[in-house]
């Protein structure tokens, strides 16, 4: 059982490069809106990873810019984008279909709150005022294989947003399975909370402010 | 066989009060802006609409919000950062919201098209959304009960047709087009060229004319889509 502690907190591109490198060649992976975007900046070609905008299409290419933007080719949060050789355009129920039936390997989301045991808030804040809007959210969080969680650890208030129980409205029920912050890795098991490794912390220092029981993880 | 209008004007002139519209489109690309148009100076009112989003901007579907002709919405998205119509609306109680999470809103408008009564989806197991809801624990998973959405109507926008109402459709602007053509009573379709029966090759139609009851043509108005050869 190891933590790997490691020199200094993750910037935003290291931890997306990070997530980048941590996904198999010949994944079929959906990015999130937001931080998760950043991943395809990092994908290496030779990972031959092939990218789902839940709008309905396989083989994403980048943004588009310049005469290469086309109204009719935009990803989930409405951005133009490109195509790749080797793309497909489905409808809505196929798209959906496609992730809720478990056919997508990788799914990257941002989010409010982690539970222990994998809880997922993300949607919603749930104040009073605020006009609800799902989305996708929910369908991404229950259908990939794995889901993977980049956030900041720490709300603004400095508490942390890995949790016990999700004070937010729920996203999704046991989906994550990975959490990946500027501070620390962590993976979420039959057995509780393990780390894989920090960043200018250690395993000690993050029990201290995180109200979650935390355990080192098996070697990689 | 389907009906070609003459006009969207024309095309969209049966749609009465408190009728159910699906109306495609995901943000811009597939939005039958023309049809919605239409049927804004139609006037019909009391409407239920089914949509990804709750307009944006102040254009189509946004406009219709604007009006209060939509009684009630059913969409996965409606806050957006454009969307002022609608918050407005709501936030006045003035509209009816069913906020439904994206997969499950496709698979009950696929649902209501194949004659299906429903299914349990583990979309949404578990949250605020699916409160009060009948669930089933299916092979250890949470799965919740959801209904079909049937409509009266469906407004979409596809490509090409031929005179058959096959229908193709271009990349991203597919979205929900071929699930609201099936599942509305009647489905009205804005296309960019309406060519001879025969002309679209039978293994890439995406939704068969089967679906369709109303087909017009509305020239191209980007210059996207008129590059790719929409305009006639």
């Amino acid at each position: 059982m190891n933590t790997q502690e490691k020199g200094a907190r993750l910037g935003r591109d290291e931890l997306a490069a990070l997530v980048a490198s941590d996904i198999k060649a010949g994944s079929y992976v959906n990015l999130g809106i937001g931080q998760p975007t950043l991943v395809s900046n990092y994908l290496r070609p030779e990972q031959s990873v092939t990218l789902h905008t839940e709008n309905g299409m396989l083989g994403m290419g980048p943004e588009a810019h310049g005469d290469d933007i086309d109204e009719d080719l935009i990803n989930a949060g409405k951005i133009p984008v490109t195509e790749l050789p080797g793309a497909s355009y489905f409808h809505h129920a196929d798209s959906f279909a496609m992730m809720r039936g478990g056919h997508l390997d990788v799914c990257v989301l941002g989010a409010f709150q982690v539970s222990a045991t994998g809880d997922l808030a993300n949607w919603h804040t749930g104040a009073p005022d605020a006009i609800p809007a799902v989305g996708g959210a929910m369908d991404l969080a229950t259908g990939a294989k794995e889901v993977y969680v980049m956030m900041s650890l720490f709300a603004k208030d400095g508490s942390s947003k890995l949790v016990e129980a999700c004070t937010y409205p729920l996203t999704g029920v046991g989906c994550v399975t990975r959490i990946y912050t500027n501070d620390a890795v962590f993976l979420i098991t039959a057995d509780g909370v393990r780390v894989r490794e920090t960043f200018g912390t250690t395993l000690a220092e993050l029990q201290q402010r995180i109200p979650v029981p935390l355990q080192a993880a098996p070697l990689r | 066989m389907p009906t070609i209008a003459p006009s969207a004007a024309e095309a969209v002139a049966g749609i009465r009060d408190n009728s159910t519209v699906l109306i495609g489109g995901f943000g811009n690309a597939g939005q039958p802006m023309e049809l919605i148009n239409a049927l804004l100076d139609g006037g019909a009112t009391g409407l239920t609409v089914v949509n990804n989003n709750a307009g944006q901007g102040d254009a189509g579907l946004a406009l219709l919000i604007k009006e209060r002709r939509v009684r009630k919405i059913i969409c996965s998205f409606p806050r957006q950062s454009d969307s002022w119509h609608f918050d407005a609306a709501y936030r006045a109680g003035e509209i009816e919201l069913e906020l439904v999470p994206q997969g499950n809103l496709a698979e009950r408008i696929r649902a209501a098209g194949a004659g299906i009564g429903g299914f349990f989806t583990p979309t949404g197991y578990g949250t605020m959304l699916t409160e009060g809801r009948e669930t089933r624990i299916i092979d250890g998973r949470g799965h919740v009960y959801e209904t079909p959405i049937h409509a009266d109507y469906a407004l979409i926008k596809a490509l090409t047709a031929d005179r058959a109402g096959n229908l193709i459709y271009r990349k991203t602007a597919r979205n929900f087009g071929p699930i609201m053509a099936a599942a509305a009573k009647a489905s009205i379709v804005q296309v960019g060229s309406i060519v001879a029966t025969g002309e679209l090759d039978p293994e890439n139609v995406v939704t068969p004319g089967i679906y369709v009851t109303t087909i017009v043509q509305i020239n191209a108005t980007t210059p996207a889509a008129a590059e790719h050869g929409v305009t006639q």
